[in-house]
């Protein structure tokens, strides 16, 4: 079917026959939610959708209701998943697999509407399971795997799927969709074994301090690490059942690339068009995508650079005052001291600012180019006006 | 009360069971403890009323506190009519 990012997800939350829905409308997220609420006004899903005043209420209300047991469903973009900030650790800590979508936009201010990647990235250390969509398709098959990942009794963690603002939450796609009772079958209905009961009390988020804090960040870890595992084995389960191959890094012409451009999102597409170009030119290059942010896929990531003589990564995320952004980081500690590969950051697209097949092209050439000098250099801004 | 479980123990996201308070002796936060004079005593239950912590228990109308508990607030000897109740340094 022909449907936006926003409603591909929406249409995912539907067949995953959750229980409660609450958010607050903000763009480019809106139309998720709006056609969500059309679901339940019309009946086609039996689920309550609570209205609220601030997305912080939005992810309180949505942490109640996972605690009665309810599978739960909320989404947002930038101010609105900094509105909920305090809630959002809280979620993880609670160990609920509350599934939230993230259309991405910039961070105020000044106020911009547009696509970028520092609502998402910011948020990556506060114990929820990241996952980014690159397209409408992916948005759609995430947002099912997101509820088998959460629910898995090993790892019970929020998850959190991104999708870039405007040029995936708004643009019509073709979706191959699931059947209704394939997705049924799938997920099943969620069984939590500790849950408000009136029969059985129990306290939730009560006090835990010197003594014992540590030990449940401690378990946090765990659960993070297992949900690696657990991904893994319901990428490979998803595949089965659709048809459609997931993995935690996508790569692309990999295998033999001299210069591998990483970046996550719907740039990853322009990036292969740009190494299909290159390699038109003589230019070995490949492309890895981020489909997984936490749990990081630190083997993944070395397999696929370990060879490469340079490695250019796009960041659509500024770290204000940082030697490098998070994505360089996150692969450096991947290939730390087991594969000697330069890395050179791009911060591109803030704001919604085009990031053409020639700017990535540049970025490649100029990595590998570092990379034979031996330069070092620090964050370069392809796009920004000097 | 201080736990030396590890991690592996614990029951996962600090959830606690219904009744595990008993087990929480809060009677180690207290700097000072109240003391009945059962000689000025009226018997009057004002003090087992008030008490916001459950501590003083009675046996009909005679009342004692249950050091466990007790945290020291001093409410009892606030609101006793005939000031029996007399708060007293903790020794350490």
């Amino acid at each position: 079917m022909g449907v936006t990012g926003n409603d591909a997800i929406a249409y995912a939350v539907k067949q995953a026959k959750v229980d409660f829905i609450s958010a607050y409308p903000i763009t480019p997220q809106t139309f998720t939610v709006e056609t969500l609420s059309r679901y339940v006004a019309n009946g086609e899903i039996d689920a309550k959708s609570m209205n609220v005043e601030s997305e912080h209420s939005a992810l309180s209300a949505v942490i109640g209701a996972a605690l009665t047991g309810a599978r739960t469903f909320t989404a947002t973009s930038s101010q609105g998943l900094v509105l909920m900030y305090e809630e959002l650790p809280v979620a993880s800590g609670l160990r609920l697999p509350i599934v939230m979508s993230l259309s991405t936009r910039a961070l105020s201010a000044p106020i911009n509407i547009h696509n970028d990647h520092s609502d998402f990235l910011v948020a990556r250390d506060l114990g929820w399971v990241m996952l980014y969509a690159e397209d409408a398709q992916e948005a759609y098959d995430m947002t099912l795997m997101a509820y088998r990942i959460a629910e898995n009794e090993s790892v019970l963690l929020p998850a959190m799927i991104g999708i870039d603002g405007f040029i995936i939450s708004h643009a019509i796609q073709g979706v191959r969709v699931l059947e209704d009772k394939e997705v049924a079958d799938y997920l099943g209905i969620r069984d939590a074994r500790l849950k408000v009961n009136i029969d059985e009390p129990i306290s939730f988020g009560p006090l835990a301090l010197t003594d014992t804090y540590f030990e449940f960040k401690r378990q946090q870890h765990e659960a993070m690490t297992n949900a690696y595992g657990v991904v893994m084995r319901t990428f490979e389960e998803y595949s089965r059942l659709s048809g459609r191959s997931y993995s935690p890094v996508k790569n692309y012409m990999t295998e033999d690339a001299d210069v591998i451009i990483a970046a996550m999102g719907s740039t990853v597409g322009t990036a292969r068009e740009t190494a299909r170009i290159l390699r038109k030119e003589g230019l070995k290059a490949g492309v890895m995508g981020f489909s997984l942010l936490r749990p990081l896929p630190a083997e993944e990531i070395y397999e696929t650079v370990k060879n490469a003589k340079a490695v250019a990564v796009l960041e659509k995320f500024l770290s204000y005052g940082a030697v490098a952004g998070p994505h360089y980081l996150d692969i450096l500690s991947a290939i730390y001291r087991r594969a000697e590969v330069p890395l050179y950051d791009f911060v591109y697209g803030l704001g919604g600012r085009e990031m053409t097949k020639e700017m990535i092209a540049h970025a490649a050439k100029k990595s590998l180019a570092d990379a034979k000098e031996g330069v070092r250099v620090g964050v370069r801004f392809p796009g920004v006006r000097d | 009360m201080s736990s030396t479980k590890s991690w592996k123990e614990l029951e996962m996201a600090a959830v606690l069971r219904a009744g595990t308070s008993l087990e929480f002796k809060t009677g180690n936060w207290r700097s000072e403890k109240p003391v009945i004079d059962y000689a000025k005593c009226i018997d009057c239950l004002i003090c087992w009323t008030f008490c916001p912590d459950s501590s003083i228990k009675r046996n009909g109308t005679k009342v004692s506190i249950n050091y466990d508990y007790c945290k020291g607030c001093g409410i009892c000897a606030n609101e006793c009519p005939v000031k029996c109740i007399s708060m007293q340094k903790e020794e350490v």
